[in-house]
């Protein structure tokens, strides 16, 4: 199989990891992830002004590529799935707001694209029956918290291929691959995302939730498939111990990170370097 | 302060452009407070998101422009999925953001950054950062 | 005693519950004495405009009602009369009705209506809830049951000051008669129902509102009045001190209810419904009008009573206010109105053209006459009390009595109908039995006790 790939703008630089983990998994599944010829920022978050028709042009050029390719779009950072996801409903439902986009980006995008989450390809096109039979290193033992972040399930009707309050995607591929996910009712609350930028106690404290609940249930590490949770979940520990006096810090883990891993992968350009909270002790825990 | 209702104030000019940048029906929120109850930020704000609504609702723009509120939501959609009468807040709050924004200028400015996120933060917190905080 | 039980019903009482049950009962084939205090029947009912959740014109559907119980063979129509006494037992009650002269020879007059045209003196009209004029003769509306006029003394010229009789001048019947005299029936039956509905709590209580003070405070059944068509402005919403067009409009709910320390601890439980209908009309007819609520709960159980509400606040734009208002008052030609809004922590305050209030309801008056005369009890507010309430809602203490609609507390039109129905239903059982043909009910005892105790005792 074979798909049309949107990385978009923090896989291809801070999330790297995240991506050459996804890419390498998804090929040794069988899967070949064929990133997109051109591609551009898709805006980073779906503009909420009814009106505002000047930021979904952004988006709709990622799906005039990707209709180029295909029918099928895959797109890793959750954000950008959002964003291009609502962006391709609206202009299905709206025939005067792709009039107007296709006008602005001067193509015609013609609406039959079809985006999906590669977390929902790994599930419904790639099946974790087949993940589990390729796992060479089942992470037996591993206790883990599937986060799953705001992106991929809200609002539901638009983006969600989920259970929109008790998702299980991610705790069902982890479990593919040996791991033991715990029960955990932070697993679709915000990070804070971008309030990062301007509010560090609030984004602090926000994270501070997430993690600590997870922590509660035991888990190892909390696993993720949205890069600005990773990163506001990862960086904010830093000084967590100083607000929350005997916090031990936990990894936050790219699930393609995991993947990697299990389908015994090399590793090497996984992007460990990148990550706040050290995560060698738990790789090593796993041999 | 006793504030003075009338038809005049509760349906005021920035009543209905806020109704009309979110496209969303302020009068359908019957104030049940669901939204307050499971946003993330809430903590974090001054007004509660259901009293940003109540707000608008009486008229009182201005508070809610004055209010540190609309800055703390994150646009995570906690409020508009679980919200019964279908109310999409997060809408509501991008358009008192928006509206703030050209009144009052940006919020954020990129030179109030360390240096040191700049290099760290991943692009896609920045760039909606600034679609949030700037106009 | 070795006679027949009577399979014959008297009910006091002909609104809505009392007109129901006297259908159900005279429809099966058994005669109904049917009393009303007012010259005529419809009760409540016919005061209001239109009726939630379905927004029918309540009129139009009252109206075949009354006509068929005016028409009715097996009803025998009391109006203008009140029950004297009653004595006896399930079975056979022996009632004394009084009907109050009416100083018009009803079995002559045709209902042509020309006395009330010509009579000089205007009154203010309870019907119109004091916000239209009648005359000293009257009817309660041209669309009354009976539609025969009565002449109210204490407000008749002729009676006042011994000159005028204008209305015999021009009766073409020759109906009027001023030396008629109040006549007293007696009646019996086998067994009773009690229907004597409901009041509104009076405003005066609540000074703070400025009922009475200040013209443009109305209660919520004038506002029915002004909103009927066939009320005093033909339906368009027009204030009573200078009849203009009130563009702020205020709705004040639980206006004595719910209030233990002062006025009723009670629900009266249709006001919120009501008040959402009153605020949608309203609109409906003034487009450009704004319209507040000021509520502390929004009760809307019932069906679709939910879907109402959210529609007058959504399709309709009222905007509900939540708090009690704690002050009413008249500056600059304005009503002023001092709410809170608890939500925001608002203290809040209208400068509105009209108030309507939302009074709590009560027993209706000289509901504690009929009580006494019946040896039935109330509750400490004056309501009937149901011998068992959650399983015998109908039924009283005393056999053979029973009960239907407002007069056991606050209760809304489709509610008191089921009830009316219920005890209607109670008493024909009765008559069932007692004919006596059924082989099933001579070989079994029933749960209705009262029945099959009659038949030891008295057959
Ligand atoms: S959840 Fe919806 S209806 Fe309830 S207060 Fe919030 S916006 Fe209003
Ligand atoms: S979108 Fe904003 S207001 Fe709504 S729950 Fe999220 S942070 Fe709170």
């Amino acid at each position: 199989m074979r798909i049309a790939y949107f990385p978009g703008c923090t896989l291809n630089t801070t999330a790297k990891g995240f991506d050459n983990a996804l890419r390498a998994s998804f090929a040794a599944l069988g899967a070949e992830l064929v990133e997109l010829p051109e591609w551009n920022c898709c805006g980073a978050t779906f503009p909420l002004l009814v009106d505002n028709m000047l930021d979904l042009a952004a988006p709709t050029r990622v799906l005039l590529a990707a209709q180029e390719q295909g029918d099928r779009l895959a797109v890793a950072c959750t954000m950008c799935y959002n964003v291009i996801r609502r962006t391709n409903n609206r202009l299905r439902a709206d025939a005067d707001a792709l009039e107007k986009l296709n006008y602005f980006i001067e193509a015609e995008y013609r609406g039959g694209v079809e985006v999906l989450d590669v977390l929902q390809i790994l599930r419904d096109d790639v099946g974790f029956e087949a993940v589990q039979a390729a796992v060479k290193q089942p992470l037996t033992g591993l206790k883990v918290a599937a986060y799953y972040g705001c992106m991929v399930l809200r609002p539901p009707a638009e983006v969600a291929y989920d259970d929109p309050e008790n998702p299980h995607a991610l705790d069902d591929l982890l479990r593919a691959l040996g791991a033991e996910p715990v029960e955990w009712p932070h697993k679709a609350e915000c990070c804070g995302a971008y309030l990062a930028v301007k509010s560090k106690e609030a984004t602090a404290e926000m994270s501070y939730r997430i993690l600590s609940s997870a922590q509660r249930t035991g888990a190892q590490a909390v696993v993720t498939n949205c890069p600005l949770c990773q990163f506001n979940l990862d960086r904010q520990q830093l000084d967590m111990g100083r607000r929350h006096g005997g916090y031990q810090p936990v990894p936050v883990l790219y699930f393609s990170q995991l993947l990697g891993v299990a389908l015994g992968l090399d590793m090497a350009d996984f992007g460990w370097e990148r990550h706040y909270v050290d995560v060698r002790p738990l790789l090593e825990s796993l041999g | 302060m006793r504030v003075k209702l009338s038809a005049m104030r509760v349906r005021n000019e920035l009543v209905r452009r806020i109704e009309e940048l979110s496209g969303q029906d302020l009068l359908a929120c019957y104030q049940c407070g669901k939204c307050s109850a499971g946003c993330p930020a809430a903590f974090a704000m001054d007004l509660l998101p259901s009293q940003v609504i109540r707000l608008v609702q009486l008229g009182l723009v201005e508070e809610v422009l004055n209010a540190k509120t609309p800055w703390f939501c994150a646009a995570c959609q906690t409020c508009y999925a679980r919200c019964p009468k279908g109310v999409d807040l997060s809408r509501i709050m991008e358009a008192i953001r928006e509206i703030a924004l050209q009144e009052r200028g940006d919020y954020l400015v990129i030179e109030e950054i360390p240096a040191e996120e700049l290099a760290e933060f991943p692009q896609l917190a920045f760039i909606s950062g600034f679609r949030k905080y700037t106009a | 005693m070795a006679i027949a039980p009577i399979q014959r019903v008297l009910i006091i009482g002909a609104g809505i519950a009392g007109m129901q049950a006297a259908l159900d009962i005279a429809n099966a084939g058994y005669e109904v004495v049917l009393v009303e205090r007012e010259p005529s029947i419809g009760g409540r009912m016919a005061q209001l405009s239109e009726t939630f959740p379905t927004l029918d014109c309540a009129q139009c559907i009252l109206t075949p009602r009354t006509v068929e119980v005016g028409h009715h063979e097996n009803i025998r129509l009391q109006t203008y009369s009140t029950v004297e006494a009653v004595e006896g037992e399930l079975g056979d009650f022996r009632v004394r009705i009084r009907r109050r002269a009416a100083y018009v020879n009803w079995d002559v007059c045709t209902g042509c209506g020309l006395c009330q045209e010509k009579c000089p003196k205007k009154v203010v009209s309870d019907f119109e809830r004091g916000i239209g004029p009648r005359k000293a003769i009257y009817t309660l509306s041209p669309q009354a049951v009976p539609n025969k006029p009565v002449i109210d003394r204490e407000h008749c010229i002729y009676f006042e000051r011994g000159k005028c009789r204008a209305c015999e001048k021009f009766c073409p019947a020759g109906a009027i008669d001023f030396e008629q005299e109040d006549a007293l029936i007696e009646e019996r039956v086998g067994a009773i129902i009690v229907a004597t509905g409901y009041d509104l709590y009076p405003l005066s209580l609540l000074g703070e509102y400025g009922y009475g003070e200040v013209p443009d405070v109305i209660d919520s059944l004038a506002f029915e009045r002004l909103l009927s068509a066939s009320g005093p402005t033909a339906g368009q919403v027009r204030r009573p001190s200078d009849g203009k067009e009130p563009k702020e409009v205020v709705f004040i709910q639980c206006a004595g209810s719910r209030d233990p320390e002062q006025h009723k601890p009670y629900c009266s439980k249709i006001c919120c419904m009501y008040t959402a209908k009153h605020a949608m009309l309203y609109k409906h007819k003034v487009h450009d009008g704004q319209a507040y609520v000021f509520y502390i709960d929004i009760r809307s159980a019932g069906k679709r009573y939910e879907e109402f509400v959210q529609r007058a606040m959504e399709e309709e734009r009222v905007l509900y206010v939540r708090g009690k208002v704690s002050r009413v008052f008249r500056e600059d030609g304005k009503v002023m109105v001092w709410g809170t809004d608890t939500l925001s922590g608002q203290s809040v305050e209208v400068a509105a053209d009209l108030v309507v209030l939302a009074p709590a309801m009560v027993p209706k008056a000289g509901s504690d006459v009929v009580a006494e005369l019946l040896g039935l009890p109330v509750d400490e507010h004056g309501w009937f009390t149901a011998v068992e309430a959650n399983l015998q809602p109908v039924e009283t203490g005393r056999e053979g009595v029973f009960l239907a609609g407002a007069a056991v507390g606050p209760m809304d039109i489709p509610e008191t109908v089921a009830q009316a129905s219920g005890a209607a239903a109670k008493v024909l059982s009765l008559f069932a039995r007692w004919a006596g043909k059924n082989e099933w009910l001579n070989k079994h005892e029933t749960s209705n006790n009262a029945s099959a105790r009659w038949q030891e005792d008295v057959v």
